[in-house]
């Protein structure tokens, strides 16, 4: 079946199986390859972008269901090489290791920016990124890059 | 410059690429042609294989291949080794059953390779999958790493009577006995070390190019090590010659040790390249990871102390079995031998150490080398037997360490466990980590917690462990069939810019970033004018990979010896340019000067000059580039105190770590942000060990946590921020000064967390993981 969306500002189109998950879609027709698999069963949110400006983690969401929805990557979030300041508050803050969490990190960082606002605490966050699972960081440095681009976001 | 080079915390040269989406892991990768691969992999933990039959999965569309174990026996490839020999009590080495890359005949664990099915896409091959019609006659299973070498068990390997690999006794049994039976007291434990999966978050993952032209296999994968892979999948199986096979690791999302090792896939996939004449790609999903990656830890042992009256350590003796599951994976029969009762001495002045290692083989995935390697194994029975000890000679927990370590003027210390120390000062990170922890206000926050009906406890863990694997000689001594030395190039360009190729690989470590670190500081040059290069046969000369934290202790001495090539060379170019005696140049900061003098040549005209000799010493070649490799003389050894902080709530036997305090030595540090990353993430780690993280087989070897739904991985509310300090020695045989920092917390931190757990509810044990159930159930018990 054919899908026409947004993605990253841009129209995209496909055809897909219908049993075609959004992750392969972004990954393998738009090649759009910062959004990672990490596991099988919607656990540890590599995956996670946003549709319709909501998180969605790309691997339980099929293809067909993003027809006509507008859906942001990571690779959607800077001004060319000029980081969004949740990404740059990743690296001041040695946010990321091996780098394979960390597009999921900085959207589900964005998704709890917009769901509760920019002044956010440790417990918030922490409780917050329960979908999400890191190997490498231990998390501290997560929380701490979430909510310095939180603040960094300004009004 | 130098805001850039040692000892500054800049940002990491690898994250702008990381945070666009523009990383480049394996499965990123497509090429023109490309097959997919999905593996057929046995549902049942022990069985015979009556036949396979394919034709219907060969007929299915899209499908271009569907091999087994006989294609593979066929064209003479494999079988997977294992690379390091331990003699049994016997005199024998170690049992070491056939491991084919697919089944031929048998499967001995859920999830063994039975047969590669290739399809022009992967839903295509799936699909077929299901069509290839395997006839198993199930065996009896045997999951139990305490149980697998008793009376009447299910035999798994011929070559393997009692499912015994080896038994390993190590030390002076006798003089042992002798101060045991004269101790003041004997403590003792028994616990188990739980079955971890290592669960970097990318999973494995392969692409196998065959170039029929050059006859050249090139294979990206998730490796740690891509020379090693080469090495033996070269030299032992018989995949290509080791010049016509390159192997890359492109970003590879974390290893943990689980990216060390041969499996099946990968081979598999490079050998099935060759054989369709098309790219093989293979992505491993997470259900895979857990049956197929080797796994970590599994342990079960009972240690002993004698004690003098003021408890001082007289002797331990110790009985592991390990588990190593169906197979030998790489570097499997290391891990519970000398990676662990070499460190049975921990920070201890322990005069004698007797240790009996039985490795044991079960219907389980197999178990290898995971984030720490036997010393996580080794320091958690240590550390809860001190407790023990304490508890039992009515001493503080700190006391008893305090009055055994090894005193900071014996380094070098001989252990009676073959490793010998190099320095140390433990009572200095033990006084700084408790001081830090501010456990003279324990008591006090203890009866606070109390108000609220929570039991607070508090749990030290002084660990030590051997790292910058390895002295290439002292590997071969104990039975490895390899040299741990590693290698390094440093290429400057015509143009000033510096190419610096690392033999070790980085999957998180962030050696772009420290590696450039050294050479900023050692070569003067701007650290954005130097690249590091890493993860391809093909463009770095050599090396040995990335484990047991020994990037920077052996790959960053390769990098600065080859510095130190350079500058010497570049100072026989600068002195001739400036006609001067090369006695008289003086190097410092990127400049050749003339001594006494203004003249001077910044060592990026020198090497121009290299380049464009047209005014040039005789005698000396053109060219600025300069290999190196080292070999360590001895291991590094990090150490450290943590201290953990828990509240228990009694009555739902759930566990907050409250406060967790890390004091390290890991000598000098080059990039402090970095290592202050590589402990927190230990410690989680470590953490998830001790109260999350369980690996479980049931009694018919069906592998009952095969996702993360089942095993409870650490995440962002499972601790809290910690505190970290500083303790530095100097290890006097390595030129950096450094030690290695990347497995210290996962070694440190689950006996920290038992102990603060015990010392919170009054038990004299709790196994981990502890989850609220054990707890509560210890709670009950300790009531």
């Amino acid at each position: 079946m054919k899908i026409d969306l947004t993605v990253n500002g841009q129209t995209a189109s496909g055809e897909v199986e219908a049993r075609t998950l959004l992750v392969d879609f972004l990954r393998e027709q738009l090649r759009l390859t910062g959004t990672h698999v990490g596991c099988d069963t919607s656990q540890c949110g590599a995956c996670v972008v946003m549709v319709d400006g909501k998180s969605v983690k790309s691997c339980t969401m099929l293809a067909a269901m993003a027809d006509g929805c507008d859906v942001t990557t990571i690779e959607g979030l800077a001004n060319g090489a000029e980081l969004h300041p949740m990404q740059q508050a990743f690296m001041d803050n040695h946010g990321l290791q091996c780098g394979f969490c960390t597009p999921g990190m900085v959207m589900s960082g964005l998704d709890i920016v917009n769901r509760h606002g920019k002044e956010l605490d440790a417990a918030t966050v922490r409780r917050e990124l329960n979908g999400n699972i890191c190997r490498c960081t231990g998390y501290q440095n997560i929380v701490k890059s979430i909510r310095e681009g939180a603040r960094a976001m300004g009004d | 410059m130098r805001e850039q080079g040692i000892g500054a915390s800049v940002r990491r040269k690898e994250d702008q690429r990381f945070l666009l989406g523009k990383g480049r892991y394996t499965d990123d990768i497509n090429v023109a042609g490309q097959t997919h691969a999905y593996f057929l992999r046995s549902p049942h933990a022990h069985a015979v294989i009556e036949g396979i039959d394919t034709s219907a999965a060969a007929a299915a569309p899209g499908v271009v291949a569907v091999l087994t174990g006989d294609d593979l026996a066929a064209d003479g490839i494999g079988p997977l080794i294992c690379g390091v020999t331990v003699t049994s009590d016997d005199g024998e080495p170690h049992r070491a059953p056939a491991h084919p890359a697919l089944a031929q005949g048998k499967v001995n664990h859920v999830g063994d390779h039975v047969a590669i099915v290739i399809a022009e896409t992967l839903t295509q091959a799936q699909d077929a999958a299901e069509l290839v019609d395997v006839k198993y006659r199930p065996l009896p299973a045997v999951s139990s790493t305490g149980d697998a070498a008793g009376e009447g068990q299910q035999q798994i390997h011929d070559v393997a009577p009692n499912n015994v690999c080896f038994n390993w006794p190590f030390g002076d049994k006798a003089a042992n006995d002798e101060a045991f039976a004269s101790a003041h007291k004997i403590s003792s434990i028994e616990l188990t070390n739980n079955r971890m999966v290592t669960n970097p978050m990318e999973p494995r993952a392969a692409l196998g190019e065959y170039n029929s032209g050059t006859e050249e296999i090139t294979l990206h994968m998730t490796t740690q090590n891509p020379h090693v892979h080469r090495l033996v999948l070269a030299a032992f199986n018989q995949l290509a010659p080791e010049h016509k096979l390159r192997v890359v690791g492109p970003d590879v999302g974390g290893g943990f040790g689980a990216k060390i090792f041969v499996y099946a896939e990968e081979l598999v996939v490079g050998w099935a390249c060759r054989k369709i004449n098309r790219p093989v790609k293979w992505t491993g999903d997470r259900s895979e990871a857990f049956m197929a990656d080797a796994h970590g830890r599994d342990h079960v042992s009972r240690a002993e102390m004698a004690l003098d009256e003021n408890g001082g350590f007289l002797a331990m003796r110790v009985h592991t079995t390990a588990n190593l599951g169906a197979y030998l994976s790489t570097f499997s029969t290391m891990v519970p031998s000398y990676l662990y009762a070499f460190l049975l001495a921990g920070q201890y002045a322990t005069p004698l150490i007797y240790s009996e290692v039985k490795a044991v083989f079960t219907n389980t995935a197999p178990v290898d080398a995971s984030r720490g390697a036997g010393r996580p194994e080794a320091t958690y029975l240590l550390e809860r037997l001190v407790d023990v000890c304490a508890a039992d000679m009515g001493l503080d927990p700190a006391e008893i360490r305090r009055r055994n370590f090894i005193p900071k003027d014996a380094f070098p210390y001989q252990t009676p466990v073959v490793q010998c120390y190099d320095s140390g000062d433990y009572e200095a990170a033990l006084d700084q980590a408790m001081e830090l922890a501010d456990y003279a206000g324990f008591a006090a926050r203890a009866e606070e917690a109390r108000s609220r009906g929570k039991l607070r406890g508090i749990g030290f863990s002084s660990y030590v462990e051997a790292c910058g694997i390895a002295p290439s000689a002292a590997v071969g001594q104990l039975g490895g069939g390899v040299g741990l030395w590693e290698s390094a190039q440093v290429r400057f360009n015509p143009t000033g810019n510096v190419q610096v190729f690392t033999g070790t690989h980085s999957h998180g470590q962030g050696h772009e970033t420290t590696f450039a670190q050294l050479v900023c500081d050692q070569l003067g040059v701007p650290f954005e004018n130097i690249e590091v290069i890493h993860g391809d046969t093909a463009r770095t000369q050599f090396g040995m990979g990335t484990y047991g934290s020994r990037s920077l202790a052996v790959g960053g001495v390769a990098i600065a010896k080859a510095c130190d090539k350079l500058i010497a060379k570049g100072r026989k170019i600068a002195a001739h340019a400036m006609e001067a005696a090369e006695g008289d140049i003086e190097f410092a900061d990127g400049n050749y000067t003339v001594a006494g003098t203004d003249k001077s040549m910044n060592i990026a005209e020198v090497a121009f000059t290299a380049y464009v000799p047209h005014n040039y010493p005789e005698g000396v070649e053109p060219g600025f580039d300069e290999n190196a490799f080292f070999d360590p003389m001895n291991f590094s050894f990090p150490a450290g105190t943590h201290i953990c902080e828990v509240e228990v709530d009694p009555d739902t036997g759930e566990v907050e770590i409250a406060d967790y305090t890390a004091v390290d030595d890991f000598g000098r540090l080059v990039n402090p942000m970095i290592v202050e990353g590589q402990v927190h993430g230990g410690i989680v780690h470590g953490i998830g060990q001790a109260l999350l993280e369980g690996c479980r087989y049931d009694s018919d070897g069906q592998l009952v946590t095969a996702s993360f739904m089942d095993y409870a991985m650490p995440r962002a509310d499972n601790a809290p921020d910690f505190r970290i300090g500083y303790a530095p020695t100097d290890p006097p045989h390595n030129p950096l000064g450094v030690k290695g920092c990347g497995e210290a917390g996962a070694i440190g931190a689950p006996p920290a967390v038992i102990n603060a757990i015990a010392n919170a509810i009054g038990a004299r044990h709790v196994e981990m993981p502890a989850t609220p159930e054990t707890v509560w159930r210890a709670c009950q018990s300790a009531a």
